[in-house]
């Protein structure tokens, strides 16, 4: 499906996209151009292949045994699948956020400072010029600045949510893909992701799963419905939540099933 | 979808019914009073206004409150927010019913003015384009509500032939005159009453098909000039 708004730049375009566990098809034919500095939000019940979806753009299911692709996945034109793609760079261009923050056992600081060290960074004033830069971007460095070499563990949730998210900034990605960053975070804790995230789409590409059907009608410009892995719907978030043209979007969001 | 959600969607509607059917009632009755000369009709209508403002604000209330709890999206939405426009006509109309209510009492301190049939058919058809929008609404009827909206120029027609008519018996009838702007309120009060059933109609469009179609030809031809005026 095409960028909904004509004028909109595609940063990733998803051409025929099949995707299976073992004999299993989790996604079917899925073709979708994903607009770049936008937040494009992808909704479906449990299983629909949402998930799935996601971690194929930066080949994340590469590392899932007995997993098998067909079709595109088009990076600013360039397939990610192609045999010659680094994908160690691929994934550093398309960063991830988990639903369960993940902060490593180490500090605030090198846990930001991470990805540039294993990228052969070794200036300490250039890392810690790009480590405030991220934590500011992720709008936590004035909760931390004082507080730089305590563990990353101390931290509260919605605190280490942001902090991956710095961790995911500091190696400058171009896409950030967040597979429902805040579902295990308090409201005020989500208010602050999805601010954050209207603030990261000027610089970023963002494609964002979430179960909640408010955060996506709240967060994305675009919404996405994916059903039984195949994808149903690609409109603008207000026609996806006011008017969506198939009968099937129109249930799940209003919650006749799912 | 949670059942409890069902049954106060479907609240809300019984309630919007139970509001139109006041509403048709006191208008249907303020005609009635015209008709038939009738001081004490007239009066009830005015006393039963107050039941019509209540059911606004219970109604307005309870999707405000439906609005909170569920944040309703899409078809779900558009009801709601249907209702909360379509219950503000209704208001409006259980407001003319008495407003027309007033002016009978004060025309029965006048002799009849020469019978005019044609008001009484003119009441009719607005009563039947109100009934008609209201019908479309509880059924989802797009078509209805097309047709309905048809029928608010055949009003708007009457109201400038029966003007017409009113002003020649003025100017034949001098003795008629302090009664005739009464009768042009309530004609006025009935054309409005097609404007208010043609919006009910348009919302019942939006509802079921998510079209706005409030003031389409208006809405273009800003939008032409906005548009032309911004690339000059």
């Amino acid at each position: 499906m095409k960028v909904p708004r004509a004028m909109e730049q595609a940063k990733i375009e998803v051409s025929q996209l099949n995707f299976y566990y073992g004999s299993q098809k989790a996604l079917s034919n899925i073709s979708i151009s994903i607009p770049a500095n936008r937040v494009t939000g992808l909704i479906g019940p449990s299983g629909c292949g949402k998930s799935t979806f996601l971690r194929c753009l930066n080949r994340m299911n590469d590392i899932i045994p007995h997993t098998r692709v067909e079709g595109e996945v088009k990076l600013d034109g360039q397939n990610v699948y192609d045999p010659a793609m680094d994908v160690v760079e691929l994934r550093c261009r398309v960063g991830m956020v988990f639903q369960k923050s993940n902060p490593f056992p180490k500090s605030i600081f090198d846990n930001v400072a991470y990805g540039l060290r294993v990228n052969g960074w070794r200036d300490k004033r250039e890392i810690e010029e790009r480590v405030e830069q991220s934590l500011r971007s992720a709008a936590l460095w004035d909760e931390v600045k004082d507080r730089l070499r305590e563990s990353a563990l101390d931290l509260s949730g919605g605190q280490q949510q942001r902090l991956c998210i710095a961790r995911a900034l500091a190696i400058r990605p171009e896409v950030i893909l967040m597979d429902e960053p805040a579902s295990a975070l308090d409201p005020i804790a989500t208010a602050r992701i999805e601010d954050l995230i209207q603030d990261l789409k000027r610089e970023y590409t963002i494609v964002i799963v979430t179960h909640n059907m408010q955060q996506a009608a709240r967060a994305s410009d675009y919404t996405a419905f994916f059903y039984l892995g195949e994808l149903v719907e690609f409109a603008d978030t207000k026609v996806i939540f006011t008017k969506p043209t198939q009968s099937r979007t129109e249930d799940y969001v209003t919650g006749r099933f799912g | 979808m949670e059942r409890k959600f069902e049954e106060e969607l479907e609240e809300i509607k019984q309630s919007l019914l139970s509001l139109g059917s006041k509403v048709e009632r006191n208008f249907g009755d303020a005609i009635s009073s015209l008709i038939d000369r009738d001081p004490v009709l007239a009066g009830d209508v005015l006393a039963r206004d107050p039941l019509v403002d209540l059911a606004e604000v219970q109604l307005d209330e309870h999707c405000l409150y439906v609005l909170v709890r569920r944040q309703p999206v899409a078809r779900d939405l558009r009801f709601i927010a249907s209702t909360l426009k379509v219950v503000k006509d209704l208001e409006r109309v259980g407001d003319m019913a008495s407003d027309i209510a007033e002016h009978v009492l004060a025309l029965l301190r006048y002799p009849p003015v020469r019978d005019f049939p044609e008001i009484a058919e003119m009441g009719r058809l607005a009563q039947q384009m109100l009934k008609r929008a209201l019908d479309a609404f509880v059924k989802h009827d797009p078509q209805l509500a097309r047709e309905v909206i048809a029928d608010d120029d055949k009003v708007d027609e009457m109201h400038s032939r029966i003007w017409d008519s009113l002003v020649a018996v003025m100017s034949e009838e001098l003795s008629s005159i302090p009664a005739v702007p009464h009768l042009f309120a309530i004609i006025k009060y009935l054309e409005r009453l097609g404007d208010h059933s043609s919006n009910v109609a348009e919302m019942v469009v939006f509802m079921v098909e998510g079209t706005d179609i409030r003031h389409s030809v208006k809405i273009r031809a800003i939008r032409e000039r906005l548009a032309a005026e911004s690339e000059s």
